[in-house]
């Protein structure tokens, strides 16, 4: 009888894929609170190519009610909510509301500063195009790419159980914990491919300079201010992404994830629940030599 | 639930504010807008590379203008200078070109007139985030470099304006000569078939085709050829630029 060691640790994220998910960290986070100053400049979003009055989408406005106050509101088409405190009407870095689209605690410079803003936006804008441009020439010739990110076809197959997994909260232990799910390989891929190619193209879009070759691609989403629009709603998709990504991360182990995206170490429940595969165990073992 | 949720709040309020807070020590650092701001040459390399010098901003059909163009900034300039030339519907007026070259002139909008002039639709887009389109009427940059003899030693055309941004400080932008001589680098004197409104930078402004808003500059009453902005203003090019926006004004 050999004991069965009932926990083990595999090599599971290797140390560039560490190194850049957490600079990628750093690049959004400072691309989000930068973005947000930089819109706070001119609180409103257009489609088109012109920012006519009149036809904004949404509008971060503010106004004084009867007694004198400030009041903010969030306009978005002809909907108006009373935003005051977050949206329109905020405390300003001294404390006394002001009339600011996003609040200070959100926005790189806390107070409203545009030039700082597009410095620390373009700044971390190279930042994160280069990191991704890394990311996806690594995980290319590792095949990470290939072999975690992309479904296979009976990936596919267990879409709806992995579906109804994701509702329940139930997620797997073992060595299935190693391998990405179907849900998780189309996130990923959507995120990478769609979300963060398309907001650096929604940004150079908006680029009075590069809208000399870019023009085609400009008209194609609507205009300027369209191009505008996308990049502030793919922001905000980035955002609900890191949502859940945290959610997820919470629930299905905190320390266990941090650590493996820390020291590449993730600990798996060998044996528990689904019988022992030699073969499976060899591919986990060829994982953590790669 | 109301403490999970109010500890939630304060718990994601508290980090961005950290975050906010370190990131304000750097933006008043002495280091920390100079390495932040080093994208702003790499912007400007790259974009050159991807976006050649010869390329043209697209230009639009008389369906695209705005209703309103807009009138941002200055939109009155109070010096006697002007308030004199405004009062004689700008008849008087003539732009001052000097610096590198080999006759300097005194311009009118007749005199620009006669030069080569052109007409175009163009986007113009603020720093702050809005765009409108209008049709612009001018005179070639190049033209008038042509005409007074440009010094080829020369690297930037420099702007000055009749308004005062703050006492003694007027405004001024400057390009550098690729961007001066480009086809669609204007002396715009008529907006939308009309002679250039007061709001909009009477009775000469500059139109360039691919910078932002604050390259515009409005109510010229000089323009400088030189081979450096060093000694003008606070040295940056421009009066956003000695506020710590980018001279490279593309993106």
């Amino acid at each position: 009888m050999s004991p069965q060691p009932s926990r083990r640790l595999v090599y599971r994220h290797t140390l560039p894929i560490r190194i850049m998910h957490w600079i990628n960290v750093i690049a959004l986070s400072l691309m989000l609170f930068s973005g947000l100053q930089i819109f706070n400049a001119h609180p409103s979003l257009y489609w088109g190519n012109r920012s006519d009055k009149g036809k904004e989408l949404l509008t971060l406005d503010a106004h004084q009610d009867s007694a004198g106050n400030l009041v903010g509101t969030t306009r978005i088409g002809s909907l108006e909510f009373t935003t005051t405190g977050v949206l329109g009407v905020s405390k300003g870095s001294d404390g006394t509301p002001e009339v600011r689209g996003f609040p200070s605690w959100l926005t790189v410079p806390g107070a409203g500063w545009l030039a700082m803003g597009r410095r620390w936006h373009f700044f971390f804008a190279w930042v994160f195009v280069l990191n991704g441009l890394c990311y996806v020439g690594y995980s290319l010739a590792r095949r990470h790419l290939q072999r975690d990110l992309w479904p296979t076809r009976s990936d596919w197959r267990g879409i709806g159980h992995s579906i109804l997994d994701h509702i329940r909260f139930k997620h797997p232990h073992g060595e299935e914990a190693l391998r990405y799910n179907i849900l998780q390989r189309l996130a990923y891929l959507i995120v990478i491919f769609v979300f963060g190619v398309g907001i650096v193209l929604m940004g150079l879009a908006m680029s009075p300079r590069m809208d000399a070759v870019l023009s085609p691609l400009v008209e194609a989403v609507g205009g300027r201010q369209s191009a505008r629009t996308i990049h502030f709603i793919i922001a905000w998709a980035f955002v609900a992404f890191v949502l859940i990504h945290l959610f997820e991360v919470l629930i299905s182990g905190v320390f266990n994830q941090l650590r493996g995206m820390i020291t590449g170490y993730y600990k798996v429940d060998a044996g528990k629940g689904h019988t022992s595969d030699p073969d499976e165990t060899i591919s986990a073992e060829e994982r953590s030599h790669d | 639930m109301t403490d999970r949720r109010s500890f939630l709040r304060i718990a994601i309020m508290g980090t961005a504010s950290l975050i906010v807070a370190g990131c304000d020590r750097i933006s008043q650092s002495s280091w920390g807008p100079k390495v932040l701001g080093k994208a702003e040459g790499l912007n400007r390399r790259v974009q050159a590379l991807l976006a050649p010098s010869s390329a043209m901003a697209k230009e639009y059909t008389e369906a695209d203008i705005s209703s309103v163009f807009h009138p941002n900034g200055t939109t009155m300039p109070n010096t006697p200078a002007y308030q004199t030339l405004m009062a004689n519907q700008f008849r008087d007026y003539k732009l001052q070109v000097d610096g590198m070259v080999s006759h300097p002139a005194m311009l009118s909008i007749d005199d620009l007139k006669k030069l080569d002039t052109r007409t175009q639709i163009t986007r113009h887009d603020c720093v702050e985030g809005w765009s409108a389109i209008g049709k612009w009427q001018g005179t070639l940059l190049s033209a008038v470099l042509d005409h007074v003899g440009a010094d080829p030693q020369a690297r930037f055309v420099v702007f000055h304006c009749f308004d005062e941004m703050d006492v003694d400080t007027p405004y001024y932008e400057s390009v550098d000569i690729d961007e001066a001589r480009h086809p669609q680098t204007l002396l715009a004197f008529g907006l939308n078939d009309k002679p250039l409104p007061v709001p909009n930078g009477a009775p000469l402004r500059l139109r360039v085709g691919r910078q932002l808003g604050y390259k515009q500059a409005k109510y010229l009453s000089r323009i400088e050829v030189v081979k450096s902005f060093d000694a003008i203003g606070d040295g940056k090019g421009g009066y956003w630029e000695d506020q710590g926006y980018e001279w490279y004004a593309g993106i």
